[in-house]
């Protein structure tokens, strides 16, 4: 019972060689593509690596990459056997690496499907990450003269002037952090011994943000401290007030950028998916073909092209058969090493009681 | 006396005939890229034209993409006639047009030069229009309510971000304007008073600059305010003090951006310039030596070739004469029947 059986010309086997030639270089620089893809998308997620926690989030580019070189070598080498499928002497050449080749085909397409899957399940561990980096950030605002810490104020100012956002949920992370470095702090001064007496761990806190929180389309001077002290400021009203800082939390900010970017390249993995899975069916029907050409008496005759011998199931489990034949060729070995002696004591044991069977009958 | 001859035997010709279709080919793509870099210019000084009094300087990146549109067409046809030449039969089509073909080329190949010398030449104009752009950038900067202003706070706070940049000269600019707006102030308050009394035209003046003027690569949370009051804030010193807000001012900021760019244009279409003018050179050559040619039995002959007939002051003096005389002669021919005229009316 052969699978999608089709009868083929030589006329139709040319042509489908042509194609197939065009078409795996096409899936060659589609292969380029999706390397370069997994190149920009690293180094995206690279430039912000210090207010990421974990580096998980990597495994969708370091696929992308590793898929891109791997398409590009096995899209090559489904050229070069096409351009020798239509010479009778030089294609049996490629018969066993053929099998090889449409395994690994088939393993890039299902990581380029897990590659799409993940970039949508990854989305909580990157948040998760980011929730941990930003508040490390933030609590390391103030260590500008601690080695290794030195440029979180620098990063994440930065960061919240570039993305447009303030804090990690909102601005009000800003208050429950001491931001300001003691070594700026007056501790002779009334206001600031009274502030660190006010809470338990003996920190400066305070209702002020970053000048980098402040939104320039605001049609007010930035009003950075004192925050929720509506006195504090002329016709200032601290609930309603909507365009001083960045509303957004830069954990949503960074989210929707990277969702943003995995997104969009969504349609280009999915339709370079569709041009491998082309390229290694009509490679498999140009190998049948070819093959069944070939063991015709006239090589130019018509041939059948199919994409499996037997049913589904039949060749799975002939392969499971093979595989199990590979593993267990291990275990056969000591097998193999006594029944040649149990076979040659048999042998010995038989010939006697021939022997001893052959004289009474002649006799 | 002709300037510059050259012997061209036939393999020569034929060989100036191929270097030469090549070489037009490329000017074209040079005459393109010349184009493209002219857009590129255009639209980074469109970007920043609201911090711009006149657009003067616009004239470098029109020139440039009327070049480069110009250098496409020139080239095209320098192709065409040089795939003709080696043809006997089809070359003398261009006789008439080669003329002013070349009076045109020339003319756009040193309106390239031009322009790289203008890009260069026009910094002393970007700076005084750059200087009066940002001064009414930094005065308007309060009125975001006024209509036709109320973006100007925006644009002046991006572009300090952006160019990392403080005030016109420096950050001191700031503190010669009034950049809070009057609805923002509590007149009732003592300091709002005391402030206003204290200048003549009663302007609320401050020692303080807008946020977009801190510096991120500072260790210590941005100061703003009180900046000339060593005692209004914890160890700070005004004088030494040099990472809390960007020192540059912005005018320094975008001349230095704007030249570097046209610095840059500059060095390749003066490339653009050379490739351009060794087509025409070659093309001319080409002409001159298959001109000789023509009407003779065997093509194959040894012909010269040169870049001018006459020396270059006796050329000059042919081209400009049917200008001038297509100038100037309308007057003498409305003088003479102006003259006649007048004696048959008298």
């Amino acid at each position: 019972m052969v699978l999608l059986k089709m009868k083929f010309t030589q006329q139709r086997r040319v042509r489908l060689a042509q194609g197939l030639w065009l078409l795996s270089w096409l899936a060659v620089m589609c292969g380029a593509f999706i390397f370069c893809l997994g190149v920009y998308l690293k180094t995206e997620l690279l430039r912000r690596a210090e207010v990421m926690d974990n580096a998980e989030i990597h495994v969708v580019p370091n696929i992308l990459m590793m898929v891109g070189l791997a398409s590009i070598g096995t899209n090559w080498v489904a050229s070069r056997v096409c351009q020798d499928s239509m010479d009778a002497s030089r294609f049996p050449r490629w018969k066993v690496l053929l099998l090889v080749w449409f395994g690994a085909a088939a393993l890039l397409c299902c990581l380029l499907v897990a590659v799409v899957v993940l970039s949508y399940a990854l989305q909580g561990r990157l948040e998760e990450s980011l929730k941990v980096g930003l508040r490390n950030g933030i609590r390391f605002y103030k260590d500008t003269d601690v080695p290794g810490r030195c440029f979180q104020k620098e990063t994440i100012d930065r960061l919240q002037m570039e993305f447009r956002c303030c804090g990690n949920n909102n601005f009000k992370d800003w208050f429950e952090v001491q931001w300001v470095s003691n070594r700026y702090l007056d501790f002779t001064s009334k206001d600031v011994k009274d502030r660190i007496r006010s809470n338990v761990d003996g920190r400066y806190l305070l209702d002020s943000v970053p000048f980098s929180c402040c939104n320039p389309a605001s049609p007010r001077p930035c009003l950075q401290h004192h925050l929720t002290d509506n006195s504090a400021h002329y016709n200032y009203e601290y609930q309603a007030e909507e365009l001083n800082l960045y509303s957004r939390g830069c954990r949503q900010a960074l989210i929707d950028y990277y969702m943003d970017l995995m997104n969009s390249t969504g349609p280009g993995v999915l339709s370079v998916i569709l041009i491998q899975i082309s390229v290694l069916v009509s490679l498999r029907y140009l190998q049948t073909a070819v093959d069944g050409a070939m063991a015709l008496e006239n090589p130019e005759g018509n041939s059948e092209g199919y994409l499996l011998e037997k049913g589904l199931k039949e060749t799975l489990e002939e392969v499971k058969a093979n595989v199990l034949d590979m593993l267990k060729f291990g275990q056969v070995d000591p097998a193999a090493e006594e029944s040649p002696e149990a076979a040659g004591g048999e042998k010995a044991a038989d010939s006697p009681t021939e022997k001893a069977a052959s004289p009474p009958s002649t006799s | 006396m002709v300037v510059m001859k050259m012997k061209f035997p036939f393999q020569k010709r034929v060989k100036l005939a191929q270097g030469l279709w090549l070489l037009s080919w490329c000017a074209t793509v040079a005459g393109a890229m010349t184009f493209t870099l002219g857009c590129v210019l255009k639209t980074e000084l469109r970007r920043r034209a609201e911090v711009m009094d006149n657009s003067d300087i616009h004239v470098v990146p029109n020139t440039l993409m009327i070049v480069g549109l110009a250098s496409l067409g020139i080239n095209y046809f320098a192709s065409k006639i040089c795939q003709d030449a080696l043809d006997a039969g089809r070359f003398p089509r261009w006789k008439n047009f080669l003329k002013p073909y070349f009076a045109v080329s020339c003319f756009f190949t040193v309106l390239m030069l031009l322009s790289v010398i203008m890009s260069f030449a026009m910094k002393g104009s970007l700076e005084s229009s750059l200087k009066v752009g940002l001064r009414n950038g930094i005065r308007f900067y309060k009125d975001t309510d006024t209509p036709g202003r109320c973006f100007q706070k925006q644009n002046i706070d991006r572009l300090q971000m952006t160019f990392q940049c403080c005030g016109n000269n420096d950050f001191r600019d700031w503190f010669e304007v009034q950049w809070i707006s009057n609805r923002y102030l509590d007149f009732s308050s003592k300091e709002v008073k005391d402030r206003i009394k204290s200048n003549v035209d009663g302007r609320y003046l401050v020692d303080g600059v807008p946020f977009s003027c801190c510096n991120p690569s500072s260790p210590r949370p941005c100061i703003q305010y009180q900046l000339t009051n060593n005692s209004a804030h914890y160890n700070y010193d005004y004088q030494t003090e040099e990472l809390n807000i960007y020192l540059r001012g912005c005018r320094e900021a975008l001349v230095n951006y704007y030249m570097g760019l046209m610095n840059t244009i500059g060095a390749g279409v003066l490339s653009v310039f050379l490739l351009q003018g060794s087509v025409l050179v070659s093309l001319r050559f080409l002409q001159t030596a298959m001109e000789a040619v023509a009407g003779k039995e065997n093509t194959e002959i040894e012909t010269e070739g040169y870049l001018l007939e006459k020396s270059v002051k006796d050329t000059v003096k042919e081209y400009l004469d049917p200008v001038l005389k297509f100038l100037l002669l309308k007057n003498q021919v409305e003088e003479g029947t102006t003259s006649t005229a007048g004696p048959a009316h008298a």
